[in-house]
């Protein structure tokens, strides 16, 4: 089973269509790997869909780059 | 041309004139239909007149609860979620602003701009993630010339107009389209219940010399619906015999 980070990191390189080796844990989805606001929404709805969890607005807001959003599936997982 | 086969409508205020004008047309291309309103029987006769393919949930839009239950709703009694959202509800209380009430301000706004709204929010998900979808909301043409008695049902409608345009804009990368349609005058049980002479007053000012139909808006709704208006997002076709050219 491929862990959590590289799923998140699969997902980022399959949405935003940008090369592997930019979407690093630190990469910030807008400023760095060229998402609009809509793509993050996004982004959330396919991790929500990749992990079958819930991710609530408040704590989506907080999802800027890989690690966030790493960190965040990680919670409710663990 | 209009092909709307496999394409699942939601029609908020079915049991009105307009709002079932608009649910034939759909469904004449197709659609399969859930009409929502507050009247049930009469829902539930508009559905057997339209027959198959046709879905009706009872839903007060003017009750934010069950605003945001209908789409969840909708989609569990035909079993896929909405492809074309119908802002058509609506309800006037008219009366001078010097006279109007906190409630006849409130009423208006709730039902004919933030159920809009609500129910857009709700739907918006799936129509990106599928890459298409549909929200055409009725206007009216006192959301653009105003009305005196109107101050509220004016502000809602233009409302409708300014919200259109800012999620056209949002989710228009993503094969969604928010477009509006606003009606001039229709021949509904409402404008007929006017006295006469002031319909010939009325008819005077419409150089099309006559009052639309409810067909004549659900032609344009129709329109926005299909997949021909794919380019067409943000906005407003106004459907009054040129009683007001904008």
């Amino acid at each position: 089973m491929i862990d959590v980070s590289e799923r998140v990191k699969k997902i980022v390189v399959e949405h935003l269509g940008v090369d592997e080796t930019k979407v690093t844990e630190d990469a910030s989805f807008i400023d760095d790997l060229g998402a609009d606001s809509l793509d993050t929404v996004e982004l959330v709805m396919a991790f929500e869909e990749e992990f079958s969890c819930e991710i609530p607005d408040d704590a989506a807001e907080k999802i800027l780059n890989v690690k966030d959003a790493i960190d965040f599936i990680k919670s409710q997982e663990g | 041309m209009f092909d709307l086969s496999d394409k699942i409508a939601l029609v908020t205020g079915a049991t009105g004139g307009i709002g079932f004008a608009i649910a034939e047309n759909l469904h004449r291309q197709g659609a399969h239909v859930v009409l929502s309103g507050t009247r049930q029987i009469v829902l539930e006769e508009k559905a057997a007149a339209l027959g198959n393919r046709v879905s009706i949930v009872f839903c007060n839009l003017g009750d934010s609860d069950a605003v945001d239950g209908l789409p969840k709703a909708a989609e569990a009694t035909v079993g896929a979620p909405v492809d074309i959202l119908i802002n058509n509800a609506g309800i006037t209380r008219d009366q001078m602003l010097i006279r109007m009430k906190d409630e006849d301000w409130d009423q208006v706004i709730a039902i004919n701009l933030t159920s809009g709204f609500r129910l857009s929010r709700n739907l918006i998900r799936s129509m990106i993630r599928k890459r298409w979808g549909r929200i055409i909301s009725i206007s009216s043409i006192v959301g653009a010339t105003g009305n005196p008695g109107q101050a509220n049902y004016a502000a809602a409608k233009a409302g409708v107009v300014g919200f259109s345009k800012a999620l056209a804009a949002e989710v228009a990368s993503r094969g969604v389209t928010v477009n509006v349609v606003a009606p001039g005058l229709i021949a509904t049980a409402m404008t007929d219940a006017l006295p006469y002479e002031q319909k010939e007053k009325l008819l005077e000012s419409i150089p099309a010399g006559r009052l639309g139909t409810t067909d004549d808006i659900a032609a344009s709704v129709l329109y926005l619906a299909s997949e021909e208006a794919g380019y067409v997002t943000g906005a407003t076709i106004h459907v009054n015999g040129g009683m007001a050219m904008l």
